[in-house]
């Protein structure tokens, strides 16, 4: 279920060019921010769980998810270069497995590593914290990576929608509905961040079960649900 | 015409004939008319408008999106008799400043990232356009759309509110500093989005990454605007302010469109910071064009 030269293609149009900057960018941001708290601030227990809450897990794990989920496929299929690797004996699912995994590979990198170092920045791991955070981004990576690669093999516009799934329904409706916040990743993630915790400072409105069966299910299905996709993919034209 | 010279001097047989291909010589429409078109058609492209319908539905649905809570706040003031609107026209744009992102984020790129990757951008000046009618047309076609889409929900909440019968004057006074700021606000967003996705020939990223600018500037600044209100030091606050598009709008508005900030702890934005809030949105805009045009001027060719 793993093919080496579809991986160490993923990764070449993941971190070519300027996708890497901006994929750099965001964490070297975060930890800039974390340094200017933390001198501005000092060490403070719910200030680190502020920042690392509303930055790294509710905007930067995201992002970082729709770009490196969407990039490991979408442009392939936008393009029409896919029909190549199509056109290889590789089954489908297998290319989608190696594309998720390289996918869940480069957000966990990008995101959760960061949001280790600035935890340690922010408090010097107090209560847990950016240990706790650090757990949360590598669960949300996985969810999110699945996620918006099934996106990027449903519509031409993953990236428009996985940014609205993550910025809107999460950040907005989750705030203003409460039974949103039962369908989001980030909720769940901060679920399984408050028992790792196991202090107050990081709440989740989804119990621990019910959020890591969440989780599993639709890492599992997105994946096989975007296998589905790719074996009957038709290329369509430009609009 | 030189066709119908004979080739060869001395008059042998070879010839060109003159298949009768004529000049035109019908009017020349020229380069305002030009720069005209390209202007309407790409407000008409950030609409979906002459495009397909699956590319209609995303700025459509976000233009709804950004009037129904205008029309639901005028039903509510009509219903309930209210003495005045339940928001600002002011901070309306500010509420829904989600909304304002995805827009710019999706349609920017949409306007110049395709001219790139399809390499239309030589075809288009060799009409009679220049680099600044480009840059210009499509400018002013982004800020106008996103003019269209800030001003319309002020428009919807104007109109409610002479409906309900509130006062004149201080309803009229409100909607014309509400279209001051979203003015402004069009023309930030549409340099800093056209910027960045002119950069790049894929529109995916493009999208990405202006969301990106957006959402984590405005992330990163009130995360440390609310840090520096908790620790006792709220006079940094407007200055941190200066650093994302909204909160520059926000802080702007504040000090001189009679506006109440959505900054932590409703701090107040001083005239002497107010004037400088003008001036780095003016520099931004300004600095925006200057990158087009410097972007354009050898693209493609």
């Amino acid at each position: 279920m793993y093919d080496p030269t579809v991986a160490r293609l993923t990764y070449r149009a993941l971190l070519g060019r300027r996708r890497a900057l901006i994929l750099g960018a965001l964490p070297v941001l975060l930890i800039a921010i974390s340094v200017a708290v933390r001198v501005l601030a000092g060490a403070d227990d719910q200030v680190a769980a502020d920042v690392l809450g509303g930055l790294a897990l509710a905007t930067m794990v995201p992002i970082i998810g729709v770009i490196a989920g969407t990039g490991a496929i979408g442009p392939e299929i936008d393009d029409g270069s896919v029909v190549y690797l199509l056109a290889k004996p590789v089954k489908r699912p297998t290319i989608i497995v190696t594309k998720l995994i390289v996918a869940i590979a480069v957000t966990m990198v990008f995101s959760a590593v960061p949001t280790l170092l600035s935890g340690l920045i922010l408090n010097g791991n107090g209560q847990q914290v950016a240990v706790a955070y650090t757990v949360a981004a590598l669960v949300a990576s996985i969810a999110y990576a699945s996620l918006f690669l099934l996106l990027g093999t449903i519509t031409r516009h993953a990236v428009v929608f996985g940014l609205v799934y993550a910025l809107v329904w999460e950040a907005l409706f989750g705030s203003l509905v409460s039974g949103a916040k039962d369908l989001s990743v980030q909720q769940w993630s901060l679920a399984v961040a408050q028992k790792v915790s196991g202090g107050d400072l990081i709440t989740s409105d989804v119990g621990l079960p019910a959020a890591t069966v969440l989780l599993v299910v639709v890492t599992v299905a997105a994946t096989w649900y975007a296998g589905q996709r790719l074996r009957s993919l038709t290329l369509a034209g430009e609009e | 015409m030189a066709v119908e010279q004979p080739l060869a001097p001395s008059g042998e047989q070879t010839r060109i004939h003159n298949i009768g291909y004529r000049n035109y010589d019908g009017p020349r429409l020229g380069r305002a008319y030009a720069r005209r078109s390209l202007y309407s058609q790409s407000l008409r492209g950030a609409y979906g408008l002459g495009r397909s319908v699956k590319s209609k539905v995303l700025p459509m649905l976000l233009f709804v999106v950004m009037c129904v809570p205008a029309a639901i706040m005028v039903a509510v003031a009509v219903a309930t008799k209210a003495k005045e609107l339940p928001v600002d026209y002011t901070r309306y744009a500010i509420f829904l400043q989600a909304v304002i992102g995805l827009y710019v984020a999706s349609q920017a790129p949409q306007a110049v990232s395709r001219d790139l990757r399809f390499k239309t951008v030589p075809l288009y000046f060799s009409r009679p356009i220049e680099t600044v009618d480009y840059v210009r047309a499509k400018y002013a076609a982004l800020a106008s759309a996103l003019f269209i889409l800030t001003a319309a929900p002020l428009l919807v909440l104007y109109i409610g509110a002479l409906l309900a019968k509130l006062d004149f004057t201080d309803q009229t006074k409100g909607f014309a500093q509400g279209l001051v700021s979203v003015a402004l606000l069009s023309l930030l967003f549409a340099g800093i989005g056209l910027v960045i996705s002119a950069v790049t020939p894929r529109r995916g990223f493009g999208i990405a990454a202006v969301i990106a600018v957006l959402t984590i500037s405005y992330g990163a600044v009130s995360t440390i605007q609310a840090i520096a209100f908790d620790q006792n030091s709220p006079d940094a606050v407007p200055w941190i302010g200066l650093f994302s598009p909204i909160t520059l709008i926000d802080g702007l508005q504040t000090a001189f469109l009679g506006a109440s900030s959505s900054f932590p702890g409703g701090v107040d934005v001083s005239s002497a910071q107010g004037v400088v809030y003008v001036i780095v949105v003016l520099g931004i805009i300004a600095g925006c064009y200057g990158l087009l045009t410097r972007r354009y001027r050898k693209v493609g060719l």
